[in-house]
Order: structure tokens, then sequence, then C-alpha cells
């Protein structure tokens, strides 16, 4: 199970938001003819569709021009076997979760700071893709390949042509992992390479449950572009509890996307905390396929200055009596732009829906901004389906309250400001994916209301002031 | 304790207190009185610092020093409570963490240690039972999903553990049942003492049955219009505000639905142009009252 690396690739400038993004077919000699054609076929698609401009539905607040402007150049996997300069275990965030932990550079699984342990169940397999591309079962060809051609846009088809690994979780029947599973993703640039495509494919068989932790940085050097793809395939009445800590260095791009195939019975709950990023966008796709599945999705996206955070959702009702639970909320500070983009789309057939999507947004500054968008399209009869969003500013009656009782003001606000983030920090739980969750989001400005009574009441928050800009539409 | 001296307090253009004055010495409970839309509210909120207050003149005296020019906060860690009407809610934060926030927050002011999570824990347990409230309630986010009662226990609770010099309550009696009216008595009693002062405020004489008061002062029309010992709450109670002989008083000539407001002091309203609940622009002779501004 090595990392496969390969040296970055120069390519041509990309041209424009239009044909002909220069994007090469990487031909790997390791990899089996499936790969490469699918590898050719994305590319294609690249070529023949363009990167997406603020003239897509979906891409309407989110220009790539900065990140465009960038070389495409993927950046080469290094671990700890490259020595200097590399990431090294102390660039991880601690304490480890559990076992196993997967440490993924530039989108390559580095073995040297990895953990995989052996208390996994009997039969769950953890491995990259040279080892899950041997199988004979042809499981992984068919996960791969599921999208082909049906690329959403460019950024998606990107990450088939260009991931240069995969980390690939296996679950079978019945099998109940205890101890969260820690995917940790490092971007490091190297040189002029600034991509990097990491993919990530869980699979969970009938009744299978675990939890899944994907945290994101950025080290060291020059702004990178992260570009990574989470596929989660789920079985009858298989469970996945799943987080994302996208905490980013603030001059880097972070682009990431959730797939989410949900079978009968099954049930994926999913947690965003975004912080990082220049540009942060984290799509989350899902489709309830099976009866009576359910999805729940919370997001919470801490946006300051210089920063802007993407949230675009797509949650299908393939399935008749499934269930959605949207609920995402923005704090905006500074100049920062924060954006939720939710679309909920009931299929015919899809009777019994129970649907709730919400999207709140707190604006702390006159410069700040949201735009948000909650949709819902419905092509069904009996389903309950709502939707609801604002945008607001800290609440005077609230602010005063505190101060008559002798909380300065600046403490005040990052007091209101942290019970507005809780309700979503509380679904974090109450171990140490919470406290992961808690320090990135202190480490962005927030203070944390400690369950135990027990912070200190020093307030880390930056200038907040109340202000206006919003549009709900 | 404090002074209040021809206290002139607007709201928009509309003055409400129109030079209210009136002394609480150390030690001693006070209460002003008086009907609806006479200022009582306002005068707590200006005490307190609230923001849409607007003080035109007169000066308050707390301690010897400028109460005015002090910030909310700064009020508070010099010893002054306001206990609210309406208890606001604070979704997300815990009411733990906001005591224990606010109560440090006064002690750092204040140059004193910050209280440990031990002894914090310790000191709400005993004060929470004074005035029977549930440990549970209070992990739950202020005030948040509270009953009317359980708000007003918490107002209280707060009282008991910041220990204020000055406690304001502003009508913090209404629409409470006996016990909880004992609760809030009790409260105000537990802390008296002959470094305490405490203002309460209220339309009913209910509170001051179990609470005596030094002194009584009735509010009406944004004045002080009289003063007297405990009797004179027993006197109200039993004659209503409207027996005052006093010229202060002004006819409260709007009709039903136009809310009863302090602030039409002089002149006429214009026939037919208030409609039943709104009051609009322009349609008061003696100047502008926006939608929204009158209580």
């Amino acid at each position: 199970m090595t990392a496969m690396t390969r040296p970055a690739t120069a390519r041509r400038p990309p041209s424009g938001t239009g044909v002909g993004m220069g994007v090469q077919v990487p031909e790997r000699a390791r990899e089996p003819e499936w790969l490469n054609a699918a590898r050719r076929q994305a590319v294609a698609w690249v070529d023949a569709n363009g990167f997406p401009s603020t003239k897509h539905e979906d891409w309407r607040y989110t220009k790539l021009d900065s990140v465009l402007a960038l070389p495409l150049a993927a950046s080469s996997g290094r671990g700890a076997e490259d020595g200097p300069g590399s990431v090294s275990s102390s660039d991880l965030p601690t304490p480890q979760l559990g076992v196993p932990r997967i440490v993924v550079v530039n989108g390559g699984m580095v073995p040297e700071l990895s953990t995989l342990g052996t208390s996994l169940p009997g039969g769950v397999r953890v491995e990259s893709m040279a080892g899950a591309v041997r199988r004979p079962e042809g499981r992984f060809q068919q996960l791969w390949t599921r999208r082909l051609g049906g690329y959403p846009h460019a950024l998606r088809a990107l990450n088939d042509a260009e991931a240069l690994d995969a980390v690939v979780i296996d679950l079978p029947a019945r099998t109940v992992v205890e101890d969260p599973i820690e995917v940790v993703f490092v971007s490091m640039p190297t040189g002029d390479a600034r991509w990097s495509h990491p993919r990530l494919i869980v699979v969970a068989g009938a009744r299978a449950s675990a939890t899944l932790v994907e945290t994101y940085l950025s080290v060291a050097g020059a702004p990178s572009v992260t570009n990574a793809l989470t596929q989660v395939e789920l079985g009858t009445e298989a469970e996945l509890v799943h987080y994302v800590l996208q905490g980013e260095r603030t001059d880097s791009f972070h682009f990431s996307s959730l797939e989410g195939h949900l079978a009968e019975g099954s049930r994926l709950s999913s947690r965003l905390l975004a912080t990082g990023g220049r540009i942060g966008r984290h799509e989350v796709d899902v489709v309830l396929a099976g009866e009576g599945s359910q999805v729940d999705l919370d997001g919470l996206f801490l946006t300051g200055a210089g920063q802007h955070h993407d949230n675009p959702v797509l949650v299908e009702h393939a399935a008749p009596g499934c269930t959605s639970r949207q609920l995402y909320k923005g704090v905006v500070t500074s100049d920062g732009h924060g954006v939720f983009n939710g679309h909920l789309v009931v299929r015919p057939g899809a009777d019994g829906t129970d649907a709730v999507q919400v999207n709140k947004n707190l604006l702390l500054s006159e410069r700040a901004e949201v735009d948000t968008r909650p949709r819902l399209e419905i092509n069904a009869d009996d389903v309950a389906c709502s939707h609801g969003a604002a945008v607001g500013r800290l609440d005077p009656e609230a602010l005063f309250y505190l101060r008559s009782r002798g909380v300065p003001e600046r403490e005040a606000r990052a007091v209101l400001v942290s019970g507005f983030a809780h309700e979503i920090l509380e679904r974090f739980g109450s171990g140490p994916i919470r406290r992961h969750a808690e320090e990135l989001a202190a480490a962005a400005g927030l203070i944390v209301l400690d369950e135990d009574h027990c912070s200190s009441g020093a307030v880390t928050a930056g200038t907040v002031h109340p202000g206006r800009g919003g549009r709900a539409q | 304790m404090l002074l209040i001296d021809d206290l002139h307090a607007s709201i928009g253009d509309s003055e409400i207190l129109h030079g209210v004055s009136l002394e609480v010495p150390d030690g001693e409970i006070h209460a002003v009185m008086g009907p609806n839309g006479s200022g009582k509210s306002t005068l707590a909120h200006v005490l307190a610092g609230r923001d849409p207050y607007e003080v035109t003149g007169g000066r308050v005296i707390y301690d010897g020093v400028d109460l005015l020019a002090m910030a909310p906060e700064e009020r508070a860690a010099a010893g002054v409570f306001l206990a609210f009407q309406q208890p606001v809610e604070i979704p997300g934060v815990p009411t733990m963490y906001f005591l224990r926030t606010a109560l440090n927050a006064q002690r750092r002011a204040r140059g004193e240690e910050e209280l440990g999570p031990v002894e914090f824990l310790a000191l709400v347990d005993t004060k929470r039972r004074l005035v029977d409230m549930e440990r549970a309630l209070l992990d739950r986010a202020v005030n948040d999903g509270f009953s009317g009662g359980e708000r007003k226990r918490n107002e209280i609770l707060q009282m008991l553990i910041l220990e204020p010099r000055l406690a304001v309550l502003d009508e913090t009696d209404s629409g409470l049942d006996i016990d909880a009216l004992r609760v809030v008595a009790d409260g105000v009693t537990t802390l008296r003492g002959p470094d305490r002062s405490a203002l309460l405020i209220t339309h009913h004489q209910r509170l001051l049955e179990h609470l005596v008061p030094d002194r009584v002062h009735v509010l009406a029309g944004g004045r002080i219009v009289r003063s007297g010992g405990p009797d004179l709450a027993v006197e109200l109670e039993a004659h209503g505000y409207a027996t005052l002989d006093s010229p202060a008083v002004e006819p409260r000539t709007a009709s039903a639905g136009t809310a009863s407001i302090g602030t039409i002091s002089t002149g006429t309203i214009s026939t037919g142009t208030i409609s039943t609940g709104t009051i609009s622009t322009g349609t008061i002779s003696t100047g502008t009252i926006s939608t929204g501004t009158a209580r």
C-alpha cells in the first residue's frame, strides 16, 4: 500500500472558462486500461464543457478566475519519506481521534503517517487505490466509473482525471466500527504545482455502521488548491456519521464534494465546519435512492476577511418515505461573503417525503455579505417540505441584556455569536471530534461555550460590529 | 445611594419623562407606582442605560458618581441591577454559562478574582434553591422556552448571584402567581441590608403586601406626582390612579386602541386621523410620532 507518486506535469495555462483547458491525459503505466480510459473521458468532458462561470446556476456567486490563474499542475505526493520540507506528524491535528487514521498528502495516501491498526472488525478494509484496483470483483471500477460522463461541473471531472490515489474504505455487511475513522487531507504545494485531487470512497454494506471524519489542512508554501471528492455508498439500513472539518489556510482554495447514494432504510448524517480557504466550497450531492432512507446535513461556516464560503447542497428524494434535514448557519464578518445554495428535489413517486431546509446567517459587519437561495422542486403529492432562510444581525435586546449584567460589549457580542453557532457545534457530539471542531472554530475567532462552564471569560473574537448588506432571495 | 434629579428622557421626538426627581437613601426600599404609560419602564431603562432612550435633561447620581455617563456594563459592575419586565431569550447560550460570564465579568471589572467552576457551581446551587429553580433549567439556553414565571425567577436568581447594591425591578411582579411573587419578595428581602437599596417599579400593590417599602412614589405623566409612606400604596389600591389629585396627570384623550402614551403633553389630537392600533405620522398636532414608538 505505497502511495503512488508521480512528478508534477507542466501544463499550458488555462485559456479562459471555455473549451480547451489544456488538461492532459495522465497515462499511468501501473493503472488498468479501464482507468486510463475513464481519465481520458473525464479530460474530454472538461475540454468540451470548460470550467463553470458565474453564468452557471450553481456557480453564480463563486468566481473561479483567481483559481484558474494558477497553473493547473497537480502537486506530487510528499510524505514522510521525502525528507525535509515534507509533511510530518507534527503538522497533523492532535490528539488522533482513534484508529485508524489515514493521512493523505496532496491526494496520495502516506502509509508512514497513517495508522491502520489491527483493531478494525473483521472484513473491514481501508486501503489505497493501488490495493483496491487489484481486487478481482470489479467493485472499485464500478464505483469509480458510476458518474462518468454525468459530471455537474469540471472540478468533479478533474478529480476523476487527476486523482493520483484514492482511499477506499470498505465496510462489509453488519460490521460496526466503533472508533471514528479519521482521514486527514493535507495540501502542500510543490513548486508551481498547486493542485491536489484527493479522493475518498466509502462503501457500507447492509446494516454496517461507522463514523468518518475528514479534516482538511494546508501547510507551508504557496497557496494550494484542493479539489476533493468523497463518494459514499450506503447499503440497506447502513449508517454513516460523517464530519468535514475544513481548516485550510485562508490564502488557499478549497473545493470538496460529498456524493452520497443511500439505499433503503440507510442513514447519512454529515456535518460541516468550514473556517478556511480564500474560497471554500463544500458541495453536497445526496440521492435518497431507497425507500425510507434519511439524510441529516448540518453546516457551519465562519467567514472572515477576504474569504468566500459557498455551500451548494443538492438533496434528491428519489424514493418514497425518505427524510431529509438541512440546517446551515453562517457567521460572516469583515468583507467575508457566505453563500447557501440549497436545492431540494422530490422526484415523481417519492410520496411521503419529509424534508426541511433551513439556512440562517449572521452578518457582523457593514461589508459582510450573504446570499442565500433555498430552493424546493416538488414533483410528488403527499409531501411535507418546508424551507426558510434568514439573514440578520445580533439581537440588540439580547446584547443589552448581557451588557446590563456586566458583560462588556465586545464580549457580549462574542457570546451571542457563539450562541448562534452552538446549535451546529453541539451536533459534533461531546468527544474528541467536538473538541477538534471547537479548536478550529476558536482559531477562526469564535469563543466556545463550554458545556462544563469551565472556559475562561477571555474573548478571542475579532472586531465585531453590527452591519448590514445581506441579500435574501 | 441614588439621586434622580429633574430627569428628562425621550425616545425619538417624544419626551416621556418630564422631570423626575426622587432619592433612595442607603438601605431603603422604594416603590415607584403608576398607571400604564406613565413612564415607569422608561425610568427603569434609563437607569440601566438602554440605547433608544435619550436623556435630555437632569442628572442621576449613584454613589456620588454620574450614573448616566457610564456604559450599561459599567453600571452593572458598579452594582446596579435591572430585573427586566420581559427577560430576553438568548438561544444557544446555556444559562449557567451566561451567569458565570456575567459574574466573572463584574468581578474582573472590580479587580476581583474570577470565580472558578467549582465555587461557582456551589454558589449557583445555593441561590437557585432560594428561588426554587431546577438545576436542569439552568443547563438550557437563557430563557429559551422558559415560562413567564421561570423567566422572572431567573431574573431574581441573577440578582441573588450578582448581589447588586441597587436593584431596580421593572414590573417583575406582573403576571406572577402567588408563589412566584413570594420568590421575588424573598429575593429582595434576602439582599436587604444597610448598604443595599432597591427600587420596585410596579403597577399593583400586590408585591408591596409581601415587601413593605420605606417610601412610595407615584409616577404619572412622566413626573413624580406624590410621595408617601407605605400607606400610599394601600390608598392607591383602594381608589385607583384616577383619583390622584395632580395637575401633572394628563387627560388621556386618545381613543381605545391608540395605545396610552405619556407623551402627548400638549395640544389636541385631530379627529379621525388615528386609526385603531396605529399612530401615523403627522396626525398629532404637537409633532410627529412614528409607529412603534408608543407603548
